[in-house]
């Protein structure tokens, strides 16, 4: 390029030659190809995370309704043995529920009672139909003896082959669902008895072993607890060492060893986390297994570190005239920080804190360590009582290969991204709402 | 009485306090005629009282709470007559206090050994005594502090100066947080990790070749002999975080260089956030993913092509990771080159440079220690990711390098070992913390190695 001499724009010039030529070719192509990488690169990862939204979603759907059965039972007084006139709860509660769905189903459905038809029958409607029609006679007695018209839940196998979850264009012997299983399902559906309805199931029970009547509500109150101790113990103590190591730290060893150890902390795996829970919060402080206090504490200190990072990023960001404008008006330097800086700082640390917990709202490996993936059958009711929380739930499911838990197991993850959805939703409205540009 | 009964009633005498000591100062400096008078705001008289009426009990409460428990156990399983503790080990003593505390508190199999049911009822009696002691030393000792606090205040007294360094020694103790944890996951780790070296050669579990953890229940039982070699188990985790990465380096550098350097302002602020929606995705989620999608469809692809690939291969598990890893790759690459001078940009173009040629022979070697430290973390995030390979990779820990069969790594191996009713002091439970104490000390290493080379490459440009 040193060459300025007209020569150079002849037709034999360096940059004009046919060599020259197809050498700028050659790089142009070489741009594209590289621009071409580039946004294959991202529409890969994009496109992987839309498939695996879209496998989510489409394995989860379904488990948001579930298949009920109507029938119209005629409650026997011969599968009561009832010893006074008016009958006691105790006689209601001990009545032969098997024997009268059997028989209305039976009543209801063609060729019933042909030989080997029995195992089939008991496998229509879900343990919890016995559970509705006692509950529905315990609050009104005076049904007994009448016939009543009731949807019961069908079972997980009946449920599954209804929404078409599993195929039926198998063998027999390879489905769930036999052959006379099937024709009475058609011929329900064209009685018009069988139907989807919402599944308040999944919002309101907790686990259990059969897929239809497994819920996450006591998941959820799990994971509530656990927020509630990482948001009560992590935010005022990330914000308090925050604000410490920004404001007030003298540059010495110790306070350089603190922020060495947590940029390191907020890149320990979070598993060490939960052994460090077993280790100490259980074996040597002799807390509970599997309560959610202890989960709550591990996930403290994971969080912990993410909440100072995003505090003291917060508080950097408060331009020095605020502060030089309090300590004018005579604020001593805990009065500059609390009553000047904090404040306007506080929408960010907000987000980050939120976003920190949201982080620990989807952390599994921990709770496992713990012991907060146990099967438990009821919601915990203090912070001390067994529990699982969303993500162990999910992890239980996981682990079980019945449709019907594939199913949950993808909706629970449904549930699990709406929260996290929400939190981070809320984080970011609040700093659109709230941020200052200075 | 509950101690979060007492916790309370303590939180609320201070809140009383806080009042008190407001209106004490108000009295003090003759009500309206503040400033001449008192050293310090009202507010701070009041928050001096309370900080005394709730520090103290509130310590007191937490050391309880920690503590307490510990030492019933303690002096219950001392209750015990001496000959039943005669020759018992750890394991032992352990087993004792969890069948006394079943009995006491009942769940898990009560025993109907009497000398038992004495220990459970003593257990009882001295949490129930030990309870109400705590919660009545708390209370007193809220009120006498609040009531002396209350006496001390003056015109001329410094509490502003107190509440302050209050404050301050409060928040420095948030701080030393960090430290405090850091110790706990060495001490506690290194112990058990002793323990279990105990028990095993340490030089049989860095250099052993065979991993399979199962002890044997009974002496006779074939194929458990409890081998703790751990090279296989690392050999998987190198083996995956490797597959993870050819994913994640790729696809995240490109994607941060053409975030960064093509991408109009418009694209880059609406790809960038989706990009980083795949962070936010819980793991628990990939792995889910991995297990029910990915592995499942490459089998079948294995099987079009002839090959034979596993149900859990390390390839399916590797590859999900390496998604999940991209992100960290992309923001923290993204990043270092946006700290690449402008300058050094405008020369490249000014001596003729296509933007390709700038990139690959400008930008990326000035950036290189800022993505090296990128990709440290990005390692030191795939060693360690657990859900994913718990439910994806396999159990068995081959020593092999080829993708399409199963491995097991580092943390897969501490989930199936310290999950289950196992005790916890077996061979097996402790190598849990063994082989946590490794990971820990790898992942340390990576991450002081990313934090210097990030800092060294910081001072470069500044």
């Amino acid at each position: 390029m040193t060459d300025t001499t007209p020569s150079s724009f002849t037709t034999h010039g360096l940059h004009t030659s046919a060599a020259a030529q197809a050498r700028m070719r050659r790089r142009y192509a070489a741009e594209r190809r590289f621009r071409l990488y580039g946004i294959a690169a991202i529409v890969a990862a994009l496109g992987v995370l839309a498939v695996l939204l879209f496998t989510i979603v489409s394995q989860g759907y379904t488990a948001f309704v579930n298949t009920e059965i109507e029938l119209e039972v005629y409650v026997d007084p011969a599968d009561f043995s009832f010893e006074g006139t008016t009958p006691t709860s105790e006689e209601i509660g001990a009545g032969n529920y098997r024997n009268l769905l059997s028989s209305a189903l039976q009543e209801n459905l063609p060729d019933a009672d042909a030989p080997g038809a029995a195992r089939d029958l008991r496998g229509i409607l879900s343990g919890q139909a016995y559970r509705q029609l006692r509950e529905t006679l315990l609050a009104d007695p005076s049904l007994i003896g009448q016939r009543v018209s009731m949807s019961f839940l069908a079972s997980s196998d009946i449920d599954q082959a209804f929404k078409g979850n599993t195929p039926r264009d198998v063998p027999e012997e390879r489905r769930r669902v036999s052959n006379l299983q099937y024709e009475w399902m058609d011929y329900l559906e064209n009685q018009g008895q069988i139907s989807t309805s919402f599944n308040s199931n999944l919002f309101t029970q907790a686990d259990s072993r059969q897929p239809e009547q497994a819920g996450l509500w006591g998941a959820i109150v799990g994971s509530f607890y656990l927020m509630l101790v990482v948001a009560v113990l992590s935010i005022p103590l990330g914000v308090g060492a925050a604000i410490y190591l920004e404001e007030f730290a003298p540059k010495n060893r110790l306070t350089s060893f603190i922020e060495i150890n947590i940029n390191n902390l907020a890149a320990v795996p979070s598993i060490i986390f939960g052994l460090l829970g077993l280790a100490v919060f259980i074996q040597v402080f002799g807390l509970p297994r599997s309560a959610p206090l202890v989960g709550g504490l591990a996930l403290t200190l994971m969080t912990l570190p993410t909440i100072i990072i995003a505090a003291r990023a917060s508080l950097r960001s408060i331009p020095p005239s605020i502060r030089e404008a309090a300590y004018g008006l005579g604020a001593s330097k805990m009065q500059m920080v609390f009553h000047h800086v904090l404040p306007l700082a506080l929408p960010g640390i907000l987000t980050g804190s939120i976003i920190g917990l949201a982080q620990a709202l989807g952390e599994t490996a921990p709770l496992l360590m713990i012991g907060m993936n146990a099967f438990i059958t009821s919601a915990p009711d203090s912070m001390f009582s067994p529990s699982t929380a969303l993500p162990s739930q999910i992890y239980i499911w996981a682990d079980s290969s019945e449709r019907g838990f594939v199913e949950r197991t993808s909706a629970g993850i449904m549930v699990l991204l709406g929260f996290l959805i929400l939190m981070n939703a809320t984080a970011i409205f609040l700093r659109k709402r709230f941020e200052k540009r200075w | 009485m509950p101690l979060t009964t007492v916790a309370l009633i303590v939180i609320l005498l201070a809140i009383y306090g806080y009042f008190l000591g407001k209106r004490r100062a108000w009295k003090l400096a003759g009500d309206g005629a503040v400033a001449g008078k008192l050293h310090s705001l009202p507010a701070y008289h009041g928050s001096y009282v309370a900080l005394w009426a709730a520090l103290p009990s509130l310590v007191v409460l937490l050391c309880w709470s920690l503590f307490g428990q510990a030492i019933i156990d303690q002096m219950a399983l001392y209750s015990l007559p001496a000959e039943r503790l005669e020759g018992a080990d750890a394991g032992k003593r352990g087993l004792l206090l969890a069948t006394i505390k079943n009995t006491a508190f009942g769940g898990g199999f009560a025993s109907d050994d009497p000398v038992i049911i004495a220990a459970a009822e003593y257990m009882n009696s001295l949490q129930a005594s030990g309870q109400w002691a705590v919660g009545i030393l708390a209370l007193a000792l809220s009120l006498m502090a609040l009531a002396f606090a209350a006496r001390h205040l003056a015109p001329q007294f410094q509490a502003r100066h107190r509440v302050e360094r209050t404050a301050q020694v409060l928040m420095i103790l948030c701080s030393v947080i960090a430290i405090i944890t850091t110790f706990g996951i060495v001490i506690s780790l290194f112990f058990e990790s002793l323990r279990f070296f105990e028990r095993y050669s340490i030089i049989d579990f860095v250099f052993g070749l065979k991993w399979s953890p199962q002890t044997a229940i009974r002496e006779d039982q074939v194929g458990s002999s409890g081998a703790f070699g751990a090279v296989p188990v690392f050999m998987g985790t190198m083996l995956i975080a490797a597959i993870a990465m050819a994913v994640a380096v790729p696809i995240g550098l490109l994607s941060a260089i053409y975030l960064s350097e093509y991408a109009p302002s418009r694209i880059r602020g609406s790809v960038k956030p989706v990009l980083e929606v795949l962070a936010g995705i819980p793991t628990i989620v990939y792995g889910f993913f991995a297990a029910l999608t990915v592995a499942p469809a490459f089998r079948q692809v294995g099987e079009i092509l002839g090959l034979p690939v596993s149900a859990n291969s390390a390839l399916a598990a590797g590859s999900v990771m390496g998604i999940m890893i991209i992100p960290f790759v992309s923001s923290l690459s993204d990043d270092a080159i946006r700290a690449v001078p402008q300058s050094l940009r405008e020369g490249s173009a000014g001596l003729g440079a296509t933007k390709s040629e700038t990139i690959r022979q400008v930008i990326f070697p000035a950036a290189l220690p800022g993505i090296v430290g990128a990709i440290l973390l990005a390692v030191s995030r795939a060693v360690g990711e657990t859900m994913i390979v718990v439910m994806a990779a396999g159990l068995s820990a081959n020593l092999t390098l080829n993708p399409l069969e199963q491995v097991t790594t580092v943390t897969v191996q501490i989930v199936a070992n310290l999950t289950g009713d196992t005790a916890f002091d077996s061979a097996k439970t402790l190598s849990a913390f063994a082989l946590g104490f490794m990971l820990f000390l790898t992942t340390l290493c990576l991450n002081v190695m990313a934090i210097l080379v990030v800092r060294r490459y910081r001072e470069k440009y500044d």
